[in-house]
């Protein structure tokens, strides 16, 4: 990440937010819901934007972080009435903080392809501890009896509340990484990323740095999850499970590693391939196979956009100016 | 546990751990050779049993054959496909950064899927296994045990011992090795990489499909089996060691163990028991238990 953002990429995403924030002033309760969902998969998304863009550590386990972070929203509330907001949601960020750390301290011992597959293993763990284990319901999931509230003011029951909250948390969330990415803390996750050998001889001890960034994006994640079980009201093991860390992985990797802008864009264009794909009146009967054209989308961007979502305006740029891009050329 | 119980459920663990050796030794292959993350390998697996399924009826009516021409047809549409998807979709993929490798055969996942559904359609269907290996071989005084089964573990130990043969012993064997330690060095040699690696993954591809239509019988077929052998393989690779076929062999043996006593002995702890191990493993030896070499 750059020390200074460039005026370019600060408008965009303060048009980005100004645009959320109008956004239910022109849609109806579906739009309202539809895009609270993919703000919270954006949340997800950017803390997993912190572990592979910004330090290099590939983590398939994301998943696990965000259904602890959900599942003790729905266990923590109280069988009667609301909990406060002020309580739950911290305890449910700690809960998913603390297996992070947990996970982190182990699987940081290794490296590459093993640490892509070890935290697959921890969050394999949890999932069968969710799926298997009377504790969480089981196969069926659980539903949260109330939805938490901070006075009468902040009742997340109301979707243009949860909305609005959603939206903060998530401009709060890159805000925070883009400072945090910024402050002498970022520039060693940067080294790291660049080249760990050369951060350690140069005298940096780079395992807590790691540990660290692992365990705020396990609390990210769990915020994450926390929004989601509001929002649904319900949780299930299958929000655990690989194939959430690996859509997460899919939005980062579409959107353009390397940039918090990627992660935004990269859960919206997924979630908005998805409800294209899915939309009858466009597709008629092929729409219940929306997932060819999911994959079919993703393949062309793979083809076609080496660099994300995120590098398309650079990509253009050069093809305009004649320059040649080393990348893509071929294939077009 | 009996004795013939303990047998049967060993003979049981060997053909499972044997089965997921055919797969994981292709995804080791493509991995440790080429480089490539291929998430799309369990799609083959999958593909391989609606192959079994779908294409055995065409070649009654058609060449008038049983299981073993059904096996055949398939494994040439498997190597023509592997050959293909190479040429097509992995090419210009070798440069690239590891997690583009991972969006594009996430993508391709999606697609073999939908067209799978598209094409068979998404009930579960049961195979018969032919008729000559039907049978049961007594075991003890009351069990006994299928024939079929052995004849997988069979198959599977056949491909393995010619798989090692053709890497230790032949020329193609020889190149292959070499292009996965220096891919440049190789292709300044005359050796054509390209040509190369696409042999690699037709062969990686027609063995996954091959596990998919042996184990058909046993399995049944259905829509998600592909993504369940996947994670498990990618286990398989990663404790064995990258690119090892030694390790894949013995590590395969490891989850076939693990997991068919764990579902007799602690059956609801059974699922988690393969990823306990796996991170017991790495955290022993991060690198798995052979490293390529």
């Amino acid at each position: 990440m750059n020390s200074a953002m460039p005026r370019g990429k600060l408008i965009f995403v303060m048009l980005a937010f100004a645009a959320l924030a109008l956004w239910p002033l022109v849609t109806g309760k579906f739009g309202v819901d539809l895009v609270t969902k993919i703000m919270v998969f954006a949340i997800l998304a950017l803390s997993l934007e912190l572990l592979v863009g910004s330090t290099g550590l590939v983590c398939f386990g994301q998943a696990a972080f965000f259904g602890i972070g959900a599942y003790a929203t729905v266990l923590l509330s109280p069988q009667d009435g609301p909990a406060s907001l002020a309580w739950l949601l911290p305890a449910c960020v700690l809960a998913a903080a603390a297996y992070a750390l947990a996970v982190g301290a182990l699987s940081l011992r290794t490296r590459g392809v093993y640490f892509i597959m070890v935290t697959l293993a921890f969050s394999q763990m949890a999932y069968y501890v969710v799926h298997d284990t009377p504790l969480g319901g089981g196969t069926d999931g659980i539903y949260l009896n109330a939805k938490p509230a901070l006075g009468t003011l902040l009742a997340l029951d109301k979707p243009l509340v949860l909305y609005g909250f959603t939206l903060a948390c998530l401009a709060a969330t890159f805000g925070f990484l883009a400072l945090l990415l910024r402050s002498r803390f970022g520039h060693a996750l940067a080294g790291i990323k660049a080249n760990e050998q050369r951060m350690r001889a140069t005298g940096f001890s780079t395992y807590p740095y790691k540990l660290a960034a692992f365990t705020i994006s396990g609390g990210i994640a769990g915020l994450a999850g926390f929004l989601f079980a509001v929002k649904d009201g319900f949780v299930n093991p299958e929000l655990l499970s690989w194939h959430q860390s690996g859509a997460v992985l899919i939005m980062i990797i579409l959107g353009g590693l390397g940039h918090l802008r990627g992660a935004l864009i990269g859960a919206f264009a997924f979630a908005l391939l998805q409800e294209l794909f899915q939309s009858e009146a466009i597709f008629g009967a092929l729409a219940k196979h929306w997932l060819l054209g999911l994959g079919l989308a993703i393949i062309a961007s793979v083809a076609l956009l080496p660099r994300g979502l995120v590098g398309f305006s650079g990509q253009l740029r050069e093809r305009l100016a004649g320059a040649h891009s080393d990348v893509g050329t071929a294939d077009e | 546990m009996t004795l013939a119980t303990f047998l049967i459920q060993c003979l049981n663990a060997v053909q499972y751990g044997l089965l997921l050796f055919l797969v994981a030794s292709g995804l080791t292959l493509i991995f440790g050779i080429m480089g490539v993350i291929n998430l799309a390998h369990g799609s083959f697996y999958m593909i391989g049993a609606y192959m079994a399924y779908a294409l055995a009826p065409w070649v009654a009516s058609t060449l008038g054959g049983g299981f073993f021409a059904t096996l055949a047809v398939g494994l040439v549409l498997a190597v023509l496909l592997g050959y293909v998807l190479e040429w097509a979709f992995f090419s210009f993929l070798y440069e690239r950064e590891h997690l583009q490798q991972v969006l594009m055969t996430y993508g391709l996942i999606l697609v073999f899927e939908e067209l799978r559904s598209l094409i068979v359609g998404d009930d579960v269907h049961g195979v018969a296994p032919p008729e000559m290996l039907s049978g049961t071989l007594p075991l003890g005084e009351l069990m006994t045990y299928p024939v079929y089964r052995l004849f997988i573990s069979g198959v599977c130990l056949a491909l393995a011992l010619g798989m090692y043969f053709v890497f230790t012993r032949t020329r193609l064997g020889m190149m292959i090795r070499a292009g996965s330690t220096n891919r440049e060095m190789v292709q300044s040699l005359g050796i054509d990489i390209k040509f190369l690696y696409r042999v690699v993954f037709a062969a990686g591809v027609a063995i996954a499909v091959l596990a998919g239509m042996v184990a058909a019988p046993v399995s049944s077929v259905y829509p998600g089996m592909g993504s369940t052998v996947l994670i498990i393989c990618f286990v398989i690779v990663v404790i064995g060691g990258i690119g090892s076929i030694r390790g894949a062999l013995v590590a395969s043996l490891l989850i076939g163990l693990v997991d068919t006593f764990g579902k007799v002995f602690v059956p609801q702890a059974a699922g988690v028991l393969v990823y306990v191990l796996m991170a017991l493993i790495l955290l022993w030896k991060p690198d798995g238990l052979f490293r390529a070499g």
